[in-house]
């Protein structure tokens, strides 16, 4: 084996460029005679657009042209990708979302006119002196007060402002709400997942370039998935065909879900850019960022436990309001709904569950996937509500968990909400988690911080998730309008280097380490003679992208696949070289050769034969080594957990200190142990800032009050403590070829519930036993509140 | 326009700028150094740092035109001579502190400055220190190993790190 | 940005002159660049301060602590401390290690930003701000939100601290922009006690004369004991009601008290 193949914890070969300073990301780019865009946008969160005078800024120095939402009017709507259907069986409301602004403005940020010019400050100049006329509107901003019958409406063109009311499983409600009118305890729990902004480090960047002799359009993005930008913008809004449309996503600074789905001004720089026969670009600032990247989370959800006398759990049934904002996002139905109703039951064997969303269309920028996507809203609902429940049975949290977790021997687990998990061993994780947090240890530190005046408290969460997105069939059935396979092509060279195109991005992930590792693992050559390419659909095949923690159980699978086919092909060659039969050519360590004899011709020795094919089976064989594979799973994968957080509350100010985080992941088979460690680090970090720090909030005209960095808190190395991360109880998947689960997302799912339920026990423990729950973030004066009105 | 001069990364480098061209503006657009990132425009993310006659600084809040004459220093000046990482980079990389690389010229030129001054900060001084540097991908935890380790102190325990 | 004409004098008459033709002064540029780069001011010429000698450093001369009006955060952190620890010790928290090596006394208290920490400093400290036309005492300097005694054509060129018998400044971070969400500077002369209040008042810095009271009787914790400050007038954010600034600012000076002692 390969000293870099499968499990090897390798450096990251991309980290050089990155370390250096010769990363290549969107705004790097610069083309010759390149204009520059600036979108001016709605300074009102809901208005009738009455009219833009564009005539005076048109005249100022360096301006080309202005675009207003006149020029789109002929132009598709900015697509969504996934249609849910409602109770009743009927299709969500979807309303039309121009690339820019006509008629009406929906949000504070909504694009309605954009200057083309010279240079960016030329740009910005003459936007001042476009004259805008907007008849203010009352906003719509609370969802229960957008459901009521004399609401104003977001969109005129729909009946009300509801996209869907959904329910899962229908045909269970009445046995679920039977099972809680027998129930012997019954617990419930309002909560809010509060409002998030992703704030990837690098802002969107978006450049188009048309060559009109070959009528051919590039768009440069910042994106998680060029192939899906291409479909969804050639296709449905512009309306240029594949092969005259090519995406390239270099090198991406993050994306954490937003930057999946396509924007208006992706459209727009490569509309504007046919139109004027010369480049574009647009390069978002932080602050414009925050009003026109889409947000995450937004969820006002009740949730109710129903237990039996000996504390098993009967029954659930939670009722949700989820924000879709002004416009529906590429993925936003999907997210409150199958990313979140499915993943109900969590680690435990609750057999009745009926879950029912909500989604409501308001006045503020569209709301979509955001890391974890769906299953940390679950997740959060979840544990908070086990973690109450022990209290108010007076019973362990732990113990509560333990006794109510799926057996390690009832996988795999059919649950009430559609899923079945194929592995996994939370009573496992579970114990490791203990083991690692020292919990043992916690009264005594417990009893040290009190001497210091401080209150101390220990919280826990399980998470469980569906990754692997997804069975192409199925998401079809549930409304999904793409397919999500996964591509690769794996081209071996003459002299036996290979090139891996992989329809999976990167940005982060280092993806270009680990899927070497894969390929490395399976011919047995080291690793380093393997590239990974991605992010440009001109060399790469037609695939999903990355997120929803899918590109090693999807992508990686298809690089299985693509290899097992050059494997086979190159057996027959060195079968032929060796005169042997195909059946007795064994492959290891890059050398092939034949059962029980010493003859045997080294891998290059193979590929050299395939493409100067002088000994070779031409009669039966095709000359060459490239195989393409594409991977559509059978099931999703379902990493688990145990996350342990400890913390320390100022009793005087309601400050939350974190001392201690710990993580135990089921992730099943890891390829690269240090990514892996990264990635759970990254999701707790961003699960601590959403449980103690971010929060987007907008004022009663739909302001954004939180929207720059000066007033969103973003988590900083002082707000977070080392982690202890560990891996050691993980159960492969079962139906994916290397038996992996993904890691992406598992931090942020697991980590607020954890922070939440550790402040409660630290109040608690205090005296404060009146606080039943403090919604996130936990700032200090929302815990200082809680504490004063207890 | 006026003409600017400055010595970067060791070498004399000249370009036009008007007033209000900001540093990192000049040095991405004009001198073409585009290591150097811009992730904020309130100057909370530290992205931009880049040094200027030894000091730290945000290069999205300081005017191109402060630094006539000024030595600057930017993330493609902090490799070795030969081209090989420093000590500093190398120990990124050998503790995976860095992911999608955005904050990462910025962290890295915020540390360097960091250990300039202080060879041996404890965990509690690097965090402090890197307050004005936000990363949002790894949870700080590596990149506070990285300095550590840059700086010959022992890290807490983890995955180590192969070729 | 709009565009401006940029000028970088090293001498002060040369500095004076672009002043009082119109120019606005620039000094660290960390809250003066984030505004042009909104679009929230407009000058026609820029001046710098920066690289005029004699705005620049931290000079202790008997019971006073003179810093130049130019001189960053990172310098007084460090040239201070031996004379003034409480004001050391507030330079080397504000913001950053970046911005602290660009950010200056001069331009932060002629911003005068509710939750900046210098003016608290100034205020306790009953400093005196020196001007290019005169002085000012800290009493008369702040006059409210991002309001100074400054007149057109009035630049900072330094501020002298009578040196405390004890002091000592604590701020609570606000988590985004890393201002006090309140910040109490406590500072004990032989002549009594001053404590001024940042980040908490609608109307800016202040100071808290019935903690002075009680503290000058006894400069202990607990004599602040029946202290408290009233709710109205403090500011509302997202980071804070009213009610919680006011509770802060008595935790923050007990523990300023503490410090001191």
């Amino acid at each position: 084996m390969p000293k870099d193949g499968i499990g090897a914890p390798t450096k990251r070969r991309e980290d050089l460029r990155f370390l250096t300073g010769n990363g290549r990301y969107t705004d790097d780019i610069n083309l010759k005679g390149q204009l520059y865009a600036h979108f001016i946008r709605s300074e009102v969160a809901h208005g009738q657009l009455n009219s833009v005078s564009t005539t005076a800024a048109e005249a100022m120095p360096g301006v080309v042209r202005i675009f207003t939402g006149e020029d789109f009017v002929t132009i598709g709507s900015i697509p969504c990708g996934w249609q849910v259907t409602d109770r009743f069986g009927a299709p969500m409301q979807e309303p039309r979302h121009p690339v820019l602004a006509h008629g009406k403005v929906r949000h504070v940020g909504d694009p309605i006119a954009v200057v083309v010019a010279e240079s960016l400050a030329e740009a910005r100049d003459a936007a001042e002196a476009v004259e805008i006329d907007i008849t203010e509107l009352p906003p719509v901003l609370d969802m229960k007060a957008a459901l009521a019958p004399d609401a104003p409406k977001v969109h005129e063109e729909l009946t009300s402002n509801l996209c869907y009311d959904w329910g899962f499983v229908e045909e269970n409600k009445s046995a679920v709400d039977a099972a809680f009118a027998s129930a012997a305890h019954v617990v419930s729990l309002e909560l809010v997942n509060n409002r998030l902004i992703a704030n990837p480090m690098e802002p969107r960047v978006a450049v188009g370039e048309y060559n009109a002799w070959d009528d051919q359009s590039t768009l440069y993005t910042t994106s998680q998935n060029p192939h899906v930008i291409r479909l969804l913008m050639g296709a449905f809004v512009l309306g240029i065909p594949e092969h005259k449309l090519r995406v390239v996503a270099p090198d991406v600074g993050g994306g954490f879900g937003t930057k999946i789905f396509h924007y208006a001004e992706e459209a727009f720089v490569t509309f504007a850019s046919r139109q004027l026969k010369r480049p574009v670009k647009w390069t978002s600032t932080r602050m414009e960022a925050f009003v026109s990247d889409a947000h995450g989370r937004d969820h006002v959800t009740k949730i109710e436990l129903a237990l039996d006398a000996e504390h098993n759990f009967t029954a659930l049934r939670t009722d949700t309001y989820a924000n879709m904002g002004a416009y529906l996002s590429t993925f936003a139905p999907s997210v409150p709904t199958w990313l979140h109703g499915t993943l109900m039951a969590g680690n435990y064997k609750t057999p009745l569950i009926y879950v029912n969303v909500k989604a409501v269309f308001t006045n503020t920028v569209p709301v979509d996937a955001y890391r974890g996507a769906g299953r940390p809203e679950a997740t959060f609902q979840l544990e908070r509500l086990v973690d109450k429940a022990a209290r108010e049975l007076g019973v362990s949290p732990i113990e509560l968990r333990r006794q109510n977790f799926i057996k390690p021997d009832q996988f795999p687990y059919q649950t009430p909400v559609a899923v079945v998990y194929d592995t996994g061993n939370y009573h496992a994780t579970l114990d490791k988690l203990i083991e690692i947090s020292d919990h043992a240890g916690f009264e005594a530190r417990a009893l040290e911080s009190k001497a210091r005046g401080k209150l101390r408290g220990f919280g826990i969460a399980h998470y469980i998730e569906a990754c692997g997105i997804a069975p192409s069939h199925l998401v079809g059935q549930l409304g999904a309008r793409a397919g999500l396979y996964e591509s690769a092509t794996v081209r071996v060279n003459a002299t036996g280097s290979i090139s891996v195109f992989t329809g999976s991005h990167s940005h982060g992930q280092g993806h270009e380490t680990s899927f070497a590792q894969v390929v490395a693992d399976m011919i047995g050559i080291p690793a380093t003679q393997i590239d990974i390419v991605h992010g440009d659909t001109a060399n790469t095949p037609m695939g999903m992208g990355t997120y929803g923690s899918r590109s090693l159980a999807v992508g990686g699978s298809a690089i299985v696949r693509a290899t097992e086919k050059i494997v086979n092909k190159a057996k027959k060659i060195a079968a032929h070289l060796l005169e042997a039969a195909e059946a007795d050519i064994e492959l290891k360590d890059g050398k092939f050769s034949v059962a029980g004899t010493d003859k045997s011709v080294d891998w290059a020795g193979v590929t050299l034969a395939a493409y100067v094919p002088h000994n070779y089976p031409l009669e039966s064989l095709e000359p060459g080594l490239e195989e393409t594979a594409f991977y559509d799973p059978s099931n999703f994968t379902y990493p688990s957990g145990g996350y342990g957080c400890e913390v320390e509350v100022d009793p005087e100010t309601g400050e939350v200190t974190i001392l201690a985080f710990s993580a135990a992941d089921d992730f099943g088979n890891i390829v690269n142990p240090l990514i892996v460690e990264g990635q759970v680090h990254g999701g707790i970090g961003q699960g601590i800032g959403q449980a103690l720090l971010e929060h987007a909030v907008y004022d009663d005209q739909g302001q954004l009050l939180s929207g720059s960095l000066m007033d969103y808190a973003m988590p900083r190395a002082l707000h977070v403590p080392f982690f202890r991360v560990d891996h050691s109880s993980c159960t492969p998947c079962t139906h994916n070829p290397l038996g992996v689960k993904g890691c992406g997302e598992a931090g942020a799912i697991g980590s607020p519930p954890a922070v939440v339920n550790a402040v409660i026990d630290a109040l608690h423990r205090g005296g404060y036993t009146g606080i039943k729950h403090i919604d996130m973030p936990l700032s200090p004066a929302r815990v200082w509140a809680a504490m004063q009105n207890s | 326009m006026t003409k600017l001069t400055m010595t970067v990364n060791g070498r004399k480098m000249s370009g036009t700028a008007e007033g209000r061209t900001l540093l990192s503006d000049f040095l991405r657009q004009d001198l073409g150094l585009t290591g150097t990132h811009v992730g904020c425009d309130t100057s909370q993310c530290g992205a931009c740092t880049v040094h200027i006659d030894g000091l730290a600084v945000k290069s999205c809040a300081v005017l191109a035109m402060e630094c006539e004459g000024a030595e600057v220093t930017t993330i493609e000046g902090m490799a070795n001579k030969d081209g090989s990482l420093s000590v500093l980079q190398q120990a990124f990389q050998d503790h995976h502190g860095l992911q999608c690389g955005f904050c990462t010229p910025g962290m890295v030129m915020s540390a360097a400055a960091l250990l300039q001054d202080n060879p041996r900060p404890s965990e509690t001084e690097i965090r402090h220190h890197l307050e004005g540097n936000i990363c949002r991908c790894t949870g700080y935890h590596n990149i506070v190993k990285a300095v550590l380790a840059a700086s010959g102190q022992p890290v807490p325990e983890g995955v180590t790190a192969t070729d | 940005m709009y565009e401006f004409e940029f000028s970088r004098p090293t001498g002060m008459q040369e500095a004076l002159a672009a002043v009082a033709g119109g120019a606005q002064p620039l000094s660290g540029g960390m809250t003066l660049l984030p505004v042009l780069k909104q679009r929230l001011n407009m000058p026609d010429a820029v001046v710098s301060l920066t690289a005029i000698p004699e705005m620049k450093g931290v000079k202790a001369e008997g019971k006073l602590l003179t810093i130049g009006a130019a001189t960053p955060h990172a310098v007084v952190a460090r040239e201070a401390a031996a004379h003034y620890p409480a004001l050391a010790k507030l330079a080397g928290g504000i913001g950053d290690p970046m911005v602290r090596n660009r950010g200056t006394i001069g331009g932060s208290i002629a911003n005068n930003d509710p939750s900046a920490c210098y003016p608290s400093a100034v205020l306790a400290s009953g400093a005196t701000i020196r001007t290019n036309k005169r002085s000012i005492n800290a009493d008369q300097f702040f006059e409210g939100l991002f309001t100074t005694a400054l007149e057109e054509g009035e630049i900072i060129t330094a501020v002298q601290f009578p040196i405390p018998l004890r002091a000592a400044y604590v701020k609570f971070d606000q988590p985004a922009s890393r201002f006090a969400l309140t910040g109490v500077f406590v500072a004990q002369y032989s002549t009594g006690v001053r404590v001024a209040v940042t980040g908490a008042s609608d109307n800016g810095v202040f100071r808290w004369t019935e903690a002075e009271t009680a503290l000058s009787t006894r400069f202990t914790p607990e004599a602040l004991g029946g202290v408290s400050l009233s709710p109205a007038g403090m500011m509302r954010d997202l980071h804070g009601t009213p009610d919680y600034r006011a509770h802060l600012a008595g935790v923050l000076c007990r523990r300023a008290v503490a410090a001191a002692i």
